[in-house]
C-alpha cells in the first residue's frame, strides 16, 4: 500500500518563538525539525506499509524557506521518499491555502492513503487534514488512536467528546492521529546514514498550477490586527514542603469553603 | 470599541452525549452569539430533540439534517450548512471548537471558500465586523484577528468562552428541515460502535472544583490519590495528557489544548509541568493550587498557591487531614 504523511517542519521547539512586533508572525527560530506530533504519524504509516507487504511511504511537507531538516528526519527513521513544496510566496499562507496547496501536492503522489497528526504543536488550527480530505473529495477520520487496514478498508478507534467510536472506511481516506496511539521508533544509524541519499523532490507553487496570489499573507483572508500581552497572573504563594505545606492547601480549601 | 449589532449570526450546535439536549459548549456559543446579533439561528443533525434546548438558548430556528444511525455527521451536517448558507447568508457563524465542530469547520471552510479563525477565545464587535481573539503562548499573549475576505466570517470558538444564559420561557426553536446534499463519497465512513464512558457523577466541564493528575504522581495507581481527593471535595478527577497517552486514564479526563477546557472556582494540578497545551485549559480557573517537586515547573507562574513537594507524599497527609476534620 502506498502511503502518503504529512510532515510539517517547524523551529525547534526547544527555542522559544515570538511574535514579531510589526507583522505579527511568528519569528522563526533557526534550526527546523520535524513537528513531534507527525512521529506519530510517520511511525503509523511505516507500520501500516509494513503491515501491507509492500508499497512505499512519502512524507509531504510545506515550507516557504525550502527547510528539509524535518524530512530528513522521517527519511531516517524509515519513510521512502520525500515531496516538499517550498517558495517564498507561502510565508504566512493560512490553513485553507496551506491545505489548498498540500492537497494539489498529494494529487501527485496518488497515494491510498493519507496520515497526518491531529494538530500541529505550532499552529494548531487543526483543521489541514479534514480542508484536504474536502479538496480530495475524500472522507477523513480525526483524533485516531489505532489505525488498521485489512484488504483495502481501513478500521480505526477514534476520541469523541463524549467518549470514542470505533470506524471503518474503504480506501482512500485521510487519518488524523493523536500522539499516543503508537511509540515512534527512533531512526536507527543506519536509518540515518541512508537518509542522506533517498531523494526529496522540491515543487514550487506555480509547479503545482496553484496562483501565487492566493497563498501567503497576500492570499491571507484573515489578518491579525493586534497582539497584546496578556497582564500575568499576580505571584502566587510558594511553599516548600518540609513535611507540612499540605496544611497551606487546607487553609486554602476553609476559606473557600470546601471543608 | 463601537458594539455594533449583526443581523443575524448562524452557530453549529451538537448533542450532548445523551442526544437529547444540546451540549454545554453549543449553549454557550448560542448565548455568546445573542450578545452580538438581532437573530441566531442554529444548525444541527437530527434536531427534532434539540429544538427545545436549542429555543432556550436563544436560537430562533434549527436547521437541521437528517443523519442516519451509523453515519458520521460531520460531513453531511457541512453540506447542508453550507448550501443553507448560500441561500441566506448571515453575517458570522459559529462553531464550537470541539471533535466534531472542528470537522465540520474545516469541511465548511472548503465549500464556502473561506478560511476559519481557529482557537477563537473571545469575540468583539468593531465597525467592520466581528474581531475574534485568540490565546497564544498558552494566554500569556492575546492576538486579535479578523476576517478580511468576502462572505460571512468562520469562528471555532473554543469552549468556557462565553456563560450558557438559559432564557427561561423561551419557547422552542422552529424546525427547518434541511435536504441532504450529495457527500460525493465523503461519507463513506461507517462508524461500527460507541462507547459512551459511564458519566463520571461530576462531570469535568462544569465542576467547581477540578482536581488533575499528571506524570509526576509516578504510576497509575497512584492516580487513585486523585480520585480519593476529588471525592472529598466534590470535585471531578483531571489529567495531564501525558498520563492519558500513558493510558493511566481515559481521554474523557483530559485538560488541556486537545481535551477539555475547564474554569473552576479551584483546580488543583498534582504532578502536572504545565506546559503551554495544558495551560490553555486551565488557566481562567479562579484558584490554582500545584504540587510539583520541581521549583522551577512552569506551573507554578499561574499557582496562587505553589507547594514544592512530592506529591505521593503530600496528597496522602492532605487526605488525611481533610478527613479528619
Ligand atoms: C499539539 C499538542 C497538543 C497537546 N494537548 C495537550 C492537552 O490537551 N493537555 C495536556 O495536558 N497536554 C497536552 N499536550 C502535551 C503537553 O505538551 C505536555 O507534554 C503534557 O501536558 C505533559 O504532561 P505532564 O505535566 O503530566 O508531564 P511532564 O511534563 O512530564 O511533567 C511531570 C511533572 O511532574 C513533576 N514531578 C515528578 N515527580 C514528582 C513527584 N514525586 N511529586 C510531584 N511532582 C513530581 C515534574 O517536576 C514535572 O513537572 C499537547 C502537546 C501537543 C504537541
Ligand atoms: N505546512 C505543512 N506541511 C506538512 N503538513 C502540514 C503542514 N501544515 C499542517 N500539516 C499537517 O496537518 C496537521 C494539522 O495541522 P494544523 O491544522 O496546523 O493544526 C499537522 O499536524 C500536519 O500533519
Amino acid at each position: 500500500m502506498n502511503v502518503a504523511v504529512l510532515v510539517k517542519q517547524i523551529p525547534d521547539p526547544e527555542l522559544l518563538p515570538a511574535l514579531d512586533p510589526d507583522t505579527f508572525r511568528m519569528v522563526r527560530g533557526s534550526g527546523f525539525v520535524i513537528d513531534d506530533a507527525d512521529r506519530y504519524g510517520v511511525e503509523v504509516a511505516l507500520s501500516l506499509r509494513d503491515a501491507s507487504g509492500g508499497g512505499e511511504v512519502t512524507a509531504v511537507s510545506m515550507t516557504p524557506g525550502g527547510e528539509t531538516g524535518g524530512l530528513r528526519a522521517a527519511l531516517a527513521m524509515g519513510v521512502d521518499k520525500a515531496l516538499v513544496v517550498s517558495d517564498t510566496e507561502l510565508a504566512g499562507t493560512d490553513a485553507l491555502s496551506t491545505a489548498k496547496v498540500l492537497a494539489a501536492a498529494l494529487a501527485r503522489v496518488a497515494p491510498d492513503l493519507v496520515i497526518a497528526a491531529t494538530e500541529s504543536t505550532d499552529g494548531y488550527t487543526g483543521t489541514v487534514p479534514v480542508q484536504i480530505a474536502e479538496l480530495l473529495g475524500w472522507p477523513s477520520i480525526s483524533y485516531a488512536t489505532t489505525v488498521a487496514c485489512v484488504d483495502e478498508l481501513v478500521s480505526a478507534t477514534r476520541q469523541t467528546d463524549a467518549g470514542t467510536e470505533d470506524v471503518e472506511c474503504p480506501l482512500p481516506v485521510v487519518v488524523s492521529v493523536t500522539a499516543g496511539i503508537v511509540e515512534p521508533r527512533y531512526p536507527s544509524m543506519r536509518g540515518i546514514m541512508s537518509a542522506k541519499s533517498k531523494p526529496i523532490a522540491t515543487l514550487s507553487v506555480a509547479d503545482l498550477g496553484i496562483d501565487s496570489g492566493a497563498v501567503g499573507a497576500i492570499g491571507a483572508r484573515q489578518a491579525v490586527i493586534s497582539a497584546t500581552v496578556a497582564p500575568p497572573r499576580a505571584g502566587g504563594v510558594i511553599v516548600v514542603d518540609e513535611g507540612d505545606a499540605h496544611e497551606h492547601i487546607i487553609e486554602l480549601l476553609a476559606e473557600l469553603r470546601l471543608i | 470599541m463601537a458594539n455594533v449589532l449583526l443581523s443575524r449570526i448562524l452557530v453549529l450546535l451538537e448533542p450532548s452525549g445523551d442526544e437529547r439536549i444540546i451540549a454545554s459548549s453549543s449553549a454557550e456559543l448560542l448565548s455568546g452569539a445573542r450578545q452580538f446579533a438581532a437573530v441566531v439561528d442554529a444548525c444541527s443533525w437530527n434536531g427534532s430533540a434539540l429544538a427545545a434546548t436549542a429555543g432556550r438558548y436563544g436560537a430562533r430556528r434549527l436547521l437541521s439534517v437528517q443523519v442516519a444511525e451509523g453515519e458520521l455527521p460531520e460531513p453531511v451536517a457541512a453540506r447542508a450548512l453550507a448550501a443553507a448558507i448560500w441561500a441566506d447568508p448571515p453575517d458570522a457563524i459559529l462553531v464550537p471548537h470541539t471533535n466534531r465542530g472542528r470537522d465540520v469547520a474545516a469541511r465548511l471552510s472548503v465549500l464556502l471558500d473561506s478560511p476559519v479563525l481557529t482557537n477563537v477565545v473571545g469575540l468583539e464587535m468593531s465597525d467592520e465586523g466581528p474581531v475574534s481573539l485568540h490565546a497564544v503562548f498558552g494566554g500569556e499573549t492575546v492576538v486579535r484577528a479578523r476576517f478580511t475576505g468576502a462572505g460571512p466570517g468562520l469562528f471555532l470558538v473554543r469552549p468556557k468562552t462565553f456563560a450558557a444564559v438559559d432564557e427561561e420561557g423561551a419557547g422552542k426553536a422552529e424546525l427547518v428541515n434541511l435536504e441532504t446534499g450529495d457527500a460525493t463519497g465523503t461519507d463513506r465512513v461507517r462508524v461500527v460502535s460507541r462507547h459512551v464512558p459511564q458519566a463520571d457523577a461530576i462531570a469535568l466541564d462544569d465542576a467547581a472544583v477540578v482536581v488533575s493528575g499528571g506524570r509526576g504522581l509516578g504510576s497509575a495507581d497512584n492516580y487513585a490519590l486523585v480520585e480519593e481527593l476529588a471525592a472529598l471535595l466534590h470535585a471531578a478527577s483531571g489529567a495531564s495528557r501525558a498520563i492519558v497517552d500513558a493510558g493511566w486514564v481515559s481521554y474523557s479526563h483530559q485538560v488541556g489544548q486537545t481535551g477539555k477546557v475547564v474554569k473552576p472556582d479551584l483546580y488543583i494540578a498534582v504532578g502536572i509541568s504545565g506546559a503551554l497545551q495544558h495551560r490553555v485549559g486551565m488557566k481562567d480557573s479562579k484558584h490554582i493550587v500545584a504540587i510539583n517537586s520541581d521549583p522551577d515547573a512552569p506551573i507554578f507562574s499561574i499557582a496562587d498557591l505553589g507547594i514544592v513537594g512530592d506529591a505521593t507524599k503530600v496528597l496522602p497527609r492532605l487526605i488525611a487531614a481533610i478527613q479528619s476534620r
